[in-house]
């Protein structure tokens, strides 16, 4: 995790911070689009946040085509507003104009689009595709490190949802990430237990989701995946674990952080009404005054 | 000597590596039959065999693609394309990475394997997808420069390479641009519009009519998107007549393009010879005289187009 393009390390309590002002961006933005994926890309803030802001990814804030950064697959597309909302922060792209997301014209599409906005490493979207696209960029860079004895192995974190599990093409990118020893390839799996159409555990379970990626030959943490520190842990593990890809199963709460939005099925692709967004912004904002006064207190 | 189209992959891509062209291929367990296994056997880290997972090997090669690497995708031509149509749409295509997919086997001269392995809709499925260009060489030494295109020209392509031996058309130096087509034979009173294996049916079938008085212009379309517009419409503006003539569905393949640019920018009667059913088993030569693909039966339709 050191380099010249390794981020300050922030503190837990900073990167939590951060997570919850993504979220006034991914309810701002929702409700300006007025259609869109809360409930997902809320379960996914605090992953998103830690892999950029807690030290873990390596990349240029300066310049998000640099050759030496790690890469960020967004497999579970539709959480757009979340990668978004971290784009912003970083500073590749300006706060407001996350306002236009889903408008023509606007540089964030419903679903992540590579030619629009910088920090977008491939488009996504179409589920069960983004571990493949990450297992085949782990690999070059295996094959970069070894012709190049002095270049930094960099590192790909690809991030999944449950539901999105269920789409075959997985399985085979993990069987192919494990014969190939890909220990530089992450996949953290945002397990919040629902899709469209109901809880995974009843639309079509994956029972025993390490027991399968340990069958297949990787490296399982648990974690929860609203808790920077224990997320912070795992990521060290899995840069620590060699020979197997590592995969992160990061226990989540669909609509994370907005109390009418937490497990509920509904939320997956409705976005909230301006009355809605006000209730849940009042929600956010409580939670950063509590977040701030335990920072003054450490 | 005449050769399969698939004889150029693997060979070709050695070539490549050799003059500095930093390409690699995936394959999905037939590399034997596309002949990358070739290349592989010559470059170990630059092959990448994903086992019977065409979905797997089309994210793969797009991952390789967008850490910097030019990247062939292998496999059947059924497989390679059909299996993994929506990975080639919403990652190669959307992302426009430098993938480049080239399997092997496509047509009913696939032989005795039947069916469900002779892929007669790949040209249909690739041509309509955006930033796609689709090259159908009619020989060896076409597939070989096709390839070539395809490695030092950003973004997707689509090559549609076969398993049977076929006539040589070009010498062994040829080269081709993007959107090429090509006159082989000069003619004025009807053009025959082939790609692929059918450029040579075509051609004999011209050399037929031509003792019965029948002058025909056989042009090899080797691109299909994006079509060479000028050297089309010139054909037919001096014969007045088309018939195309193509080892694929007549729905969506190079008749459709060629019916497509006509109707639009100069009409003249258009035929379009091909496949409207599935394939089966047979040696290949067999099988293009079944399904009205040889040149006996183009002849035919020939004469039928002109009223004679």
């Amino acid at each position: 995790m050191s380099g010249t393009l390794a981020q300050p390390l922030r503190s837990d309590g900073e990167v939590a911070l951060v997570a919850n002002r993504m979220r006034h961006d991914i309810i701002r933005m929702l409700a300006a689009a007025g259609s869109g994926h809360p409930g997902g890309s809320l379960s996914a803030a605090d992953i998103v946040a830690t892999l950029f802001f807690g030290g873990v990814m390596n990349y240029n804030p300066d310049d998000p085509s640099d050759p030496g950064r790690d890469r960020f697959v967004l497999c579970k597309g539709h959480a757009a507003p979340a990668l978004y909302a971290a784009l912003a922060e970083i500073g590749y792209v300006p706060r407001e104009e996350l306002l236009t997301l889903r408008k023509l014209g606007s540089r964030f599409q419903g679903h992540p689009d590579c030619h629009c906005a910088p920090g977008i490493e491939v488009s996504t979207g179409s589920l069960g595709q983004g571990l493949s696209i990450a297992s085949g960029l782990a690999l070059a860079f295996k094959l970069d490190a070894a012709g190049n004895g002095s270049a930094r192995e960099k590192r790909v974190y690809a991030l999944t949802g449950d539901g999105e599990l269920q789409e075959g093409q997985n399985w085979e990118a993990a069987m192919f990430a494990a014969h190939r020893n890909l220990d530089n390839l992450t996949a953290v799996v945002d397990l919040n237990n629902l899709q469209i159409d109901g809880h995974v555990t009843d639309v079509c379970s994956l029972r025993d989701l390490a027991a399968k990626f340990e069958a297949f030959g990787w490296h399982t943490v648990a974690a929860c995946g609203h808790d920077v520190a224990e997320l912070r842990a795992a990521f060290a593990e899995a840069e620590a674990t060699k020979g197997q890809p590592t995969v992160i199963i990061a226990q989540t709460v669909k609509g994370k952080g907005v109390s009418f939005m937490e497990d509920q099925c509904g939320w997956h692709g409705n976005a909230p009404s301006a009355e809605q967004a006000e209730t849940a912004l009042a929600e956010l904002d409580q939670a950063e005054a509590a977040l701030v006064a335990a920072l003054k207190e450490a | 000597m005449a050769k399969a189209t698939r004889a150029a992959f693997g060979s070709t891509l050695v070539e490549l590596v050799k003059e500095g062209v930093d390409v690699m291929a995936v394959d999905a367990d037939l590399a034997g039959s596309t002949t990358t296994a070739a290349f592989g056997a010559a470059y170990p880290d630059r092959m990448v065999d994903v086992g019977i997972a065409e979905q797997n090997m089309i994210g793969v090669a797009a991952g390789l693609s967008l850490a910097g690497r030019t990247v062939f995708t292998g496999s059947f031509a059924v497989f390679g394309t059909g299996r993994c149509w929506e990975q080639i749409r919403n990652t190669v295509c959307d992302s426009n990475l430098n993938v480049k997919i080239a399997p092997t086997h496509s047509g009913i001269t696939v032989g005795p394997d039947g069916a469900t392995h002779q892929m007669l809709e790949d040209i249909a499925i690739m041509r309509v997808l955006p930033n796609m260009r689709v090259l159908v060489p009619a020989d060896y030494a076409a597939a070989r420069a096709a390839i070539r295109l395809a490695a030092t020209t950003p973004g997707p392509f689509y090559i549609r390479l076969g398993r049977a031996t076929v006539p040589e058309v070009y010498n062994d130096d040829f080269t081709c641009d993007v959107s090429f087509a090509h006159v082989l034979r000069e003619g004025t009173d009807v053009t025959i519009c082939a790609c692929g294996v059918e450029v040579a049916q075509a051609f004999d079938a011209a050399e037929m009519l031509a003792e019965e008085g029948i002058s025909c212009e056989v042009v090899d379309v080797m691109s299909i998107k994006p079509l060479d517009e000028e050297t089309i419409i010139a054909s037919a503006a001096k014969t007045g007549c088309v018939v195309t003539v193509e080892e694929h569905s007549v729905y969506g393949g190079m008749g459709s393009a060629v019916a497509e640019l006509l109707a639009e920018k100069h009409p003249v009667p258009v035929t379009r010879v091909g496949m409207t059913t599935f394939g089966t088993s047979g040696d290949p030569d067999e099988l293009l005289a079944h399904f009205g693909l040889d040149a006996l039966s183009i002849a035919s339709r020939v004469r039928e187009a002109l009223g004679r």
